[in-house]
């Protein structure tokens, strides 16, 4: 066709011109990682299971939170949620309630019975798993999944280490507990109760090919305190045992606890239950400084339990005891002032932290403990190769939290090397902080809050202190979350491209960006709500 | 409000879409089968609010008319990124006018289409556009003549805030103290002077017309309730989209529904829509800021925060904020409600 001067393209469509070249920027999609599941210890990917949640679509919430934890219902009460603390939503109003989510889901599980999704094919490998708290159920799972054998141990007649017979019943019910650890069972997971392993090497010639280790710790601390023979001095760890068994334990009117951990707290909250009057916590030092979540301790004001603080026991008499005042000096650590001062006490609780049980590791070669703890590589294996160990004994911070992602990553670790290899973990991609996102887009939703048992069935009753959510108040819960770092398909890229240069590929397939028509203007990254798209200077 | 808001579904109807709602409850430019009324290759800069405002709007009216839409186009950036000869951008019937004319072009394809008998059934319906220095200068008598005589037509005018692709001049609708080609940031009085303002959504519900709204690119929600409503009526009516420049705002090209949004929530931009002369709705203001978080990010304002801010000019320009603010009723207020 002859063309008038100047003119080279035919009349026609604007498409020809492919404006694409002008770009010196390109957007690309990625994922970022949500600060919740870079905050949690269980490596969960909370963004994710909230993701189905957020359709109403809870199995596969399920489904998808119990990929990383087997434990969500027990989770949902008893984790200190950390991911709350890293997510994002703070900054727009308050946390999502993901702990309370995640209950939801797992009293869902519970209630419909839903089931793990079938393990790997057989590798013919048998793992020993020695204790059942939560390390040892996690590791178990993960190796069931894997498809290894997975062979627990447990020295007590009842499974759950520490979440029976440590945390008490008006924070995690039994039956609770009950279900969680038979679903495992039903996975697979072999459980033999009341056999204690005196020697890890020996029981191994059980035929496993390798062991992990999650026994706790549940040894009382000790702090001597000069007491008279009719005073009680007891230890948490047997208080809170003893409330497992038949007859509960004999604390009398007025009982003492003395420490400033999750356990004190605990305590002093059984005692109150159990019928004392008065429910007293001594702690050497300040709230501030103390150990214990800051809710617990609110909570057991609340019960009417009082504390004293920057005390210590001086000495037990029959009916009282002696305590000090403290001071706080430059550094922050209390020093004794010379004060005295005496409390009415029928029994003394110690609540001074716990050590761990090592004696069946006491002929393993190799083996490297140091403060009480045992030591461990970054795949959770001791010095001793092929065993493997989490959970409280392996480290200071102890929460089941913590425990549950130990498991998990000794699972990993002990199937790689099984197979002869070290397992690796996929590299982490950026976190999605706040800044990388346009909250603009977010509804306004503050958060839901869960009911709470009153005060009176709380002072005398075990029963659960904090309720769960229902369907709606779930959904609303789940909805606030925002999705850091990952696309959901809001459309807003397909949307505010003045360019129409990207392309929409439907429900679940997220976009794409048409380089032949992007002029790199970057509105698309900087109103991606999520922050899931990046901006990258093109090479020349 | 224009349309009703979805309170609570993780985003609502904040942005485009929203996998939470039925696809009937999302917007025309979230679904993959939207008209794309000005296509990919126009020649518009990066991050362009017109070429993006101009989607929203034709692809809305689009949607509203099973696809029966003539448009008119004035002279001006639109104009020209779109349809430099022989190549379109355009997926619809659309005609080049002067730029002073497109008012009276639009009149003239209506009344042919009556005539022709083809206004009613099917209903093909007649949409003018055109820039702000062809609807509120050169355009102006035109405009009011259409709106006198309750022409079938609804006129859109895309406000960049002056003559851009000639190189930023200064039009009416060029805000105070902005630095234009035309009027430098020199002198007592740097940039554009305050004078007394030429609002022509205010002047055509002057006319008592049956329709006039504003609306920005940064509510795409509320932009597409207004094209939807404008086409439930028959006469003259004015749909006045704010849409921001980056070359003669001096913004950078990502910001530009950023660069809307702060003109709303500041009181700059009121965003309104009117029947008959009387007002209907209004969008309140979201999260309320101060003039200055509109004006410091663009290069155009930026005399006014040299070493030696000028306050007083900032004052002038926060009262006008708060006339359109007591004016129009925009005082935040409770989301939902």
């Amino acid at each position: 066709m002859d063309k008038p001067f100047a003119i080279t393209l035919d009349p026609g469509s604007s498409l020809a011109n492919r404006t694409g070249s002008w770009r010196t920027f390109r957007p690309e999609y990625l994922d970022r990682l949500p600060p919740c599941n870079a905050a949690c210890p269980a490596g969960e990917n909370i963004q994710g299971w909230l993701f189905h949640a957020e359709s109403g679509d809870y199995e596969k919430a399920w489904q998808s939170l119990v990929e990383n934890n087997p434990l969500p219902a027990i989770m949902g009460r008893v984790c200190y949620h950390p991911c709350e603390g890293g997510c994002n939503r703070q900054h727009v109003d308050s946390a999502v309630g993901i702990n309370s989510v995640e209950r939801f889901l797992g009293d869902e599980a519970r209630k419909q019975g839903w089931k793990f999704a079938p393990p790997a094919a057989s590798t013919g490998k048998r793992v020993l798993v020695v204790g059942s708290g939560p390390a040892g159920l996690s590791a178990a799972y993960h190796l069931t999944r894997l498809g290894h054998q997975a062979v627990i141990y447990e020295a007590a007649p009842l499974a759950g280490g520490m979440m029976r017979f440590g945390i008490p019943k008006y924070r995690l019910p039994r039956e609770v507990l009950d279900a969680e650890i038979k679903r495992l069972t039903d996975f697979g997971v072999e459980l033999h109760l009341q056999t204690k392993v005196a020697d890890v090497l020996q029981a191994m010639k059980d035929g496993f090919d390798a062991v992990f280790l999650g026994v706790g710790a549940h040894i009382a601390k000790r702090a001597y305190i000069p007491a008279g023979d009719a005073n009680k001095v007891l230890d948490a760890v047997a208080v809170l045992r003893g409330m497992e068994g038949h007859d509960a334990p004999m604390l009398g009117r007025k009982v003492v606890v003395y420490g400033g951990g999750n356990t004190a707290i605990d305590v002093a909250r059984t005692a109150r239950r159990l019928g004392a009057e008065e429910a007293i916590i001594v702690y050497r030092r300040t709230r501030d400084k103390m150990p214990a979540h800051d809710f617990e301790v609110e909570e057991a004001l609340q019960e009417g339990i009082s504390i004293k603080w920057l005390s210590t026991i001086k000495e037990a008499g029959e009916s009282d005891i002696m305590v000090e005042k403290m001071a706080l000096d430059d550094k922050g650590f209390p020093q004794p002032t010379g004060e005295f001062e005496r409390i009415e006490a029928d029994s003394v609780v110690l609540a001074l932290g716990q050590d761990a049980d090592l004696s069946l590791l006491e002929n393993v070669p190799g083996l490297v403990v140091e403060g009480g703890l045992i030591q461990v590589d970054a795949g959770m294996m001791t010095g001793h190769p092929g065993v493997f160990a989490g959970g409280d004994m392996a480290g200071s911070e102890r929460t089941v939290t913590v425990a549950v992602g130990h498991g998990k990553k000794a699972a990993r670790a002990i199937d790689a090397w099984l197979r002869g290899e070290v397992y690796a973990p996929p590299p982490k991609p950026e976190i999605a902080t706040i800044e990388r996102m346009n909250s603009w887009y977010y509804s306004d939703a503050p958060k839901t809050m869960r009911p709470v048992l009153d005060i009176i069935r709380r002072q005398s009753t075990f029963e659960e202190v904090l309720g769960g959510l229902d369907e709606s108040n779930a959904l609303f819960e789940a909805r606030r979350c925002m999705s850091c770092g990952n696309c959901f398909e809001c459309d807003n890229c397909y949307g505010v491209c003045p360019d129409n240069a990207v392309i929409k590929l439907g429900p679940g397939k997220r976009f794409r960006f048409n380089y032949d028509y992007c002029k790199g203007c970057g509105i698309c990254a900087a109103e991606c709500p999520c922050g899931a798209i990046r901006m990258v200077a093109e090479e020349n | 409000m224009s349309f009703q808001p979805v309170k609570f579904y993780q985003t609502g109807t904040f942005t485009v879409g929203n996998r939470l709602l039925p696809p009937e409850e999302r917007s025309v430019q979230a679904s993959a089968k939207r008209f794309n009324s000005i296509n990919s290759g126009h020649r518009a800069c990066q991050g362009c609010g017109e070429a993006l405002g101009a989607r929203y709007a034709i692809d809305a009216a689009m949607e509203a008319t099973d696809g029966q839409v003539i448009a008119a186009n004035a002279t001006g950036c639109l104009e020209v990124f779109s349809t430099p000869y022989p190549e379109t951008s355009w997926q619809i019937p659309w005609i080049h006018s002067l730029f002073g004319n497109t008012a009276a072009v639009a009149t003239g394809i209506a009344a042919a289409l009556k005539v022709k008998g083809l206004s009613q059934n099917p209903k093909t319906r007649v949409v003018a556009q055109g820039g702000d220095g062809g609807t509120t200068d050169i355009g102006f008598g035109c405009l009011s003549g259409m709106f006198e005589r309750n022409d079938d037509v609804l006129y859109i005018c895309y406000d960049n805030g002056g003559y851009m692709n000639t190189g930023v001049q200064r039009s009416s609708a060029t805000p105070p103290a902005a630095r234009t080609a035309t009027t430098m940031a020199v002198g007592p009085e740097p940039g554009n002077v305050f004078g007394q303002g030429k609002f022509v959504p205010a002047i055509a519900m002057a006319h008592n017309i049956p329709y006039v709204a504003t609306a920005t690119v940064a509510d795409l929600r509320d932009l597409e309730a207004k094209v939807r409503r404008a086409m439930e009526f028959r006469g003259a009516r004015y749909i006045h989209i704010l849409v921001p420049c980056p070359l003669g705002w001096g913004t950078p090209s990502q910001d530009t529904i950023k660069m809307a949004r702060l003109a709303k929530e500041t009181g700059i931009f009121p965003v309104f829509e009117a029947e008959h002369g009387e007002i209907k709705s209004v969008l309140a203001i979201r999260r309320p800021l101060p003039v200055e978080d509109y004006l410091r990010p663009q290069k155009r304002y930026a005399h006014l925060f040299g070493k030696t801010p000028a306050l007083a000019t900032i004052a002038h320009i926060q009262e006008l904020a708060d006339r359109n603010i007591r004016k129009y009723g925009l005082q935040a207020r409770k989301e939902g409600h």
